[in-house]
């Protein structure tokens, strides 16, 4: 078996704050294949976007990615390298593409420079060879007239086009992996279809390998192989993409398909997750989401589920996985019968 | 038929361009050009559209938030736009909005009882004691505990603000609700809370809701008719159901193929629609849609000839000179409805 590409092992990133100790990723653990796209959902606060950063160490203080984490990429561990080094990686063999394009871009150079930048920064190409392969990864993303197109800033741009350039940068070192952090977020349904049409043929046509982060779980089913679904600060299941949304597990994961509207199917009433996400700072003993959960126990409160093989690449952090049993013996969970407040 | 509660005829907003240092108007932004619907008492209206396609405007100038450029707006038997200053404030207690960002809309010095309480004052609908048990009653109505009437905004979750948000509406006990995209900005789980929230007090109160938004999955979910608008121009309305079954304009119908199924395996024909949504303040000639649209029948009729309204059948209006009943001319396959849902929860 070919190593993964990425492998991520007990990473834990905490964020040292006035209020106290964020254990914002807290032991997450996951790999991306050569050639695959992982997707990572949850919701706000989650860890997904710090793992992420975790990744290209691009977390700053008070953060701090904890010792005993390990990310190995390419047979290096990347929490090891010098700076220069890690530098080395950024942009070259890892890129990333965040949600909101306009932040990612220089509004006072043309779009042309900023991509020409990259391929001056990671090689030694002419300023001439660099300025036409800006226009090169113009055209590979899809951007008509390309010439013109690099010649104009990013405010003359729409939101869409604007992505599209973020990706195009991204793309100029023909990285092993991309990470995408909320791509299509900003943007319009029909924009949306047009960005995750373009980093799929992507995959397919320079085998790049893609960690798509995103709290929309029709995106997953769309453009994803595999699965990892997290809650604060933890992976709480992980499976190929039709087995999760077949034979979803864990409570949490239930709770994220019952609550998504989807166009076509007709549910009186949408099926909600009570309460809220618990705070970083202090995260509940036990399951971190018994108090939301209908099937919680005594032993939820007790013993911290460990990760449960329940299934081929399929793993769920829920001690329903030894008790099946419990799942006949659904009630209201706590966070409902505190009743007024939880939102 | 009863009189619809609101009724919106050939509603304008155009928004001037100024340029030079005299500012000169050099050119209209057509936000809202001419768009006619009604709102029943105790329906659920969506408008959705992309960004900048007008239907927040719409929802503003409708409030006259935003005062129109023309057109008519005429609300239980009161034609909003040609009231004074304190008749419309009157009539605002009937009609009411709730905004997207549950972060901004909400004064960050105010407490949120202080907020709630706002409205009551100002109408003066109650005051002392009796208005400390209406927010209380508000507050517990919208999920909230009523102790928290002296706890400030940013002690709040996006969720719990959006009640907030709901419960400042609900204080003056309006027939009619504008709301101006309220989920979005929220998480899936929350999402959900807080429109079963809205469906529930509209059950419980007979309210009527503007309800504009880009997520067709929330608008399937909580509408009873969709009005579907591109570049300031309703091009298709018609009943949930119809809509998403038989969608008749092409615009429609890309729209709907443009959603992700959140179902592995189901892979949609999806019309991915070129180029970006042209600026309004140059919009197209003829049809807006012509430059994008994809309808095999597409002619340079299109580009000359403004399509009218029309309904093709009842109930089902749409704004299209090629296509008179749903013939679908891309594949049904397309579109989520046909295809049988794997996943049953």
């Amino acid at each position: 078996m070919t190593p993964p590409l990425l492998e991520i092992d007990n990473l834990r990133t905490w964020f040292y704050t006035d209020s106290g100790v964020a254990r914002s990723v807290d032991g997450v653990s996951m790999r991306v294949d050569a050639g695959e796209t992982l997707g990572v959902v949850g919701e706000s606060g989650c860890g997904k976007s710090v793992t992420a950063l975790s990744i290209l160490r691009l977390i700053r203080a008070p953060g701090r990615i904890e010792p005993g984490s390990a990310i190995r990429f390419e047979g290096k561990d990347l929490l090891t390298l010098a700076e220069a080094d890690i530098r080395h990686v950024r942009g070259n063999r890892i890129a990333m593409v965040f949600q909101e394009p306009m932040t990612a871009l220089n509004p006072v150079f043309t779009v042309g420079d900023q991509i020409a930048e990259v391929a001056r920064i990671h090689t030694d190409m002419s300023r001439k060879e660099a300025a036409a392969k800006a226009v090169e990864m113009l055209r590979l993303v899809g951007i008509p007239d390309p010439e013109r197109r690099a010649t104009e800033y990013p405010h003359q741009l729409s939101g869409g086009m604007r992505q599209r350039i973020v990706i195009a940068m991204a793309l100029v070192m023909n990285p092993a992996l991309l990470i995408a952090d909320e791509p299509t977020t900003a943007l319009d349904v029909t924009i949306q279809a047009q960005i995750l049409e373009l980093l799929a043929d992507l995959t397919r046509r320079l085998g790049t390998s893609i960690l798509l982060i995103t709290h929309d779980l029709g995106v997953v089913a769309e453009n994803c192989t595999r699965v990892i679904v997290m809650y604060a600060g933890e992976v709480v299941e992980e499976a190929t993409t039709s087995d999760l949304f077949r034979h979803a597990h864990h409570p949490y994961t239930e709770g994220l398909l019952g609550a998504m509207p989807r166009v076509g199917g007709h549910a009186e009433r949408l099926a909600t997750i009570p309460g809220t996400v618990p705070a970083p700072t202090n995260w509940p003993a036990g399951c971190r989401f018994r108090e939301r959960c209908e099937y919680a126990w005594e032993r939820c409160e007790q013993e911290h589920p460990p990760l449960y093989q329940i299934g081929e690449g399929h793993v769920s952090r829920c001690h329903l996985a030894v008790e099946p049993e419990r799942r006949a013996n659904r009630h209201v969970p706590i966070a409902a019968q505190v009743g007024a407040g939880a939102a | 038929m009863s009189t619809p509660l609101l009724s919106v005829r050939d509603l304008v907003k155009h928004f001037p361009i100024k340029s030079g240092i005299f500012g000169k108007v050099s050119g209209q932004v057509r936000a809202v050009d001419g768009i006619s619907f009604d709102v029943n008492a105790a329906e659920t209206l969506a408008l959705v559209g992309e960004s900048g396609c007008g239907k927040s405007t719409a929802g503003r100038a409708i409030l006259r938030l935003i005062e129109p450029t023309s057109g008519s707006v005429s609300f239980d038997g009161h034609d909003v736009l040609t009231l004074g200053r304190e008749e419309l404030r009157r009539l605002r207690r009937k009609m009411q909005i709730i905004f997207q960002d549950p972060f901004s809309s909400l004064n960050p010095r105010m407490s949120i009882g202080a907020i709630v309480r706002e409205g009551l004052t100002i109408h003066k609908l109650a005051e002392g004691a009796a208005a400390d048990t209406r927010v209380r009653q508000l507050l517990d109505e919208v999920g909230l505990r009523p102790e928290y009437a002296s706890r400030y905004p940013h002690e709040f979750s996006g969720g719990q603000r959006q009640r907030v948000g709901i419960a400042r509406a609900l204080s003056v006990e309006p027939s009619f609700i504008v709301c101006d995209e309220p989920v979005s900005a929220l998480d899936v789980s929350v999402q959900a809370q807080v429109v079963n929230l809205l469906q529930d007090l509209q059950r419980d109160r007979g309210l009527a809701y503007l309800f504009i938004a880009h997520d067709l999955s929330v608008v399937e979910h909580i509408a009873d008719r969709v009005a579907v608008m591109y570049l300031g121009h309703i091009v298709e309305l018609a009943p949930v159901d119809m809509l998403f079954d038989m969608p008749i304009m092409p615009y429609t119908q890309a729209l709907l193929s443009a959603v992700p199924a959140p179902e592995p395996g189901v892979k949609r024909e999806r019309i991915l629609l070129t180029g970006d949504v042209p600026s309004p303040a140059n919009p197209p000639s003829g049809c807006v849609f012509h430059p994008r649209c994809q309808h095999p029948a597409k002619d340079e009729e299109c580009a000359r000839v403004v399509p009218p309204l029309e309904e093709k059948t009842p109930g089902h209006w749409a704004a299209c000179i090629k296509q008179n009943a749903p013939d679908f001319f891309i594949p049904r396959s397309a579109l989520h409805r046909s295809v049988p849902s794997p996943v049953n929860s």
